[in-house]
């Protein structure tokens, strides 16, 4: 399946609350040990990275490994102190990309 | 003393054979998971069975064969065929022959759109058939067996009864007689299809009915019947009455 993710993004917080992405993206995660039914190795294909930035800093980074299964889900929560773009960045071994945006407005309480 | 246990013996063996659960004991497979599976299929965002309901609602929006009609130009909202996947399989009068969901996806798609139809166990059919599904969600499975589908629905009983494969199983063996009881590290199920298509996680993508009924096939090493073929959607249409009244969860989660 084309690579494609369910975001659920914070659209507004109070400043200095903690707020939480969650992320689905479709991906086989091919480990590159499993072989087909005429014995070939089915080659690797797999996301090796997930990172996440917020108004123009990183605020997550996650390595992905083989033993990791297909479609990966990924959650977590941050602390909301400034407007700004969240941007979500999928990178698979074969180059492929896919990068999901949304806006974050914070407001003073 | 031995006039009790004569007196017993009755009762034991009626205790017995009551113990064997019958196929009216109908119990979805969502019953044989743990809460966390359980709590996955509930959660319509982390549930991976919704990215391909995703994926189905942006192909039933795009235009495409030679008539280049999208299938919203036809049906409207998918909610519109809310109540089809429960009904599935059924007789088609006009084929004379039984139709299952991607069946009915696949001729509509050539019919009507003029466009090739995508493979059966495609991403791109699986798509659509889920995002159909899913609209008949809650409902109760409701199969026509009578008039003309009688004769395949009978050779579909039949065919749950009959032994294959080097195990020399029935699908009977497993899924009526011992269902519930424990394969190795596995609870075999009750053999419910309510849940379909659905996320296997044994499989790490989703599948359709007949995809479980050839890897059970394969299971118990038969030869897995022809895709599309009378004997398959037979099989199916049997299973599908014997998981009446059962609600649909498309896309479900199993093991």
């Amino acid at each position: 399946m084309a690579l494609s993710a369910r975001v659920r993004l914070p659209e507004r917080a109070t400043r200095g609350e903690v707020v939480e992405i969650r992320s689905l993206v479709s991906h086989p995660m091919e480990t590159g040990f499993r072989v087909d039914s005429f014995g070939r190795r089915v080659p690797r294909r797999i996301l090796v990275r997930f990172s996440v930035r917020y108004a123009g800093r990183l605020i997550a980074e996650m390595d992905l490994r083989p033993g990791i299964a297909a479609n990966p889900y990924v959650a977590f929560r941050f602390v909301a102190d400034r407007s700004g773009e969240l941007e979500l960045r999928w990178q698979g071994d074969d180059g492929e990309e896919l990068i999901e945006r949304g806006q974050l407005e914070v407001s003073d309480p | 003393m031995i006039r009790s246990v004569v007196m017993l013996l009755p009762l034991l063996l009626a205790g017995i054979a009551h113990a064997e659960p019958s196929s009216d004991a109908r119990v979805s497979g969502y019953h044989g998971l743990g809460d966390e599976l359980r709590a996955l299929q509930d959660d319509d965002f982390a549930n991976p069975g919704m990215l391909w309901v995703d994926r189905g609602l942006r192909a039933w929006e795009t235009p495409a064969g030679a008539e280049g009609r999208s299938c919203r130009d036809c049906h409207g909202n998918p909610e519109s065929l809310r109540g089809l996947a429960a009904r599935l399989p059924r007789w088609n009068a006009e084929m004379e022959r039984l139709e299952d969901l991607d069946g009915l996806l696949r001729s509509c798609i050539s019919e009507r759109q003029r466009a090739a139809p995508p493979e059966f166990e495609s991403d791109a059919l699986l798509a659509l058939a889920t995002l159909v599904a899913h609209q008949s969600r809650g409902l109760p499975l409701a199969v026509d067996v009578d008039g003309p589908a009688r004769a395949a629905f009978e050779a579909g009983r039949a065919s749950f009864q009959r032994r294959r494969g080097q195990l020399d199983l029935s699908c009977a063996d497993c899924h009526d007689r011992y269902a519930g009881a424990r394969l190795r590290g596995e609870t075999i199920s009750a053999g419910m299809i309510n849940g379909f298509p659905l996320y296997r996680l044994t499989w790490e993508t989703l599948g359709s009915r007949q995809r479980m009924i050839r890897w059970c096939n394969q299971a118990v090493r038969a030869e897995p019947f022809e895709p599309d073929s009378a004997d398959a959607l037979a099989l199916e249409l049997y299973l599908a009455w014997r998981a009446r009244g059962l609600a649909l969860e498309s896309p479900a989660i199993r093991r």
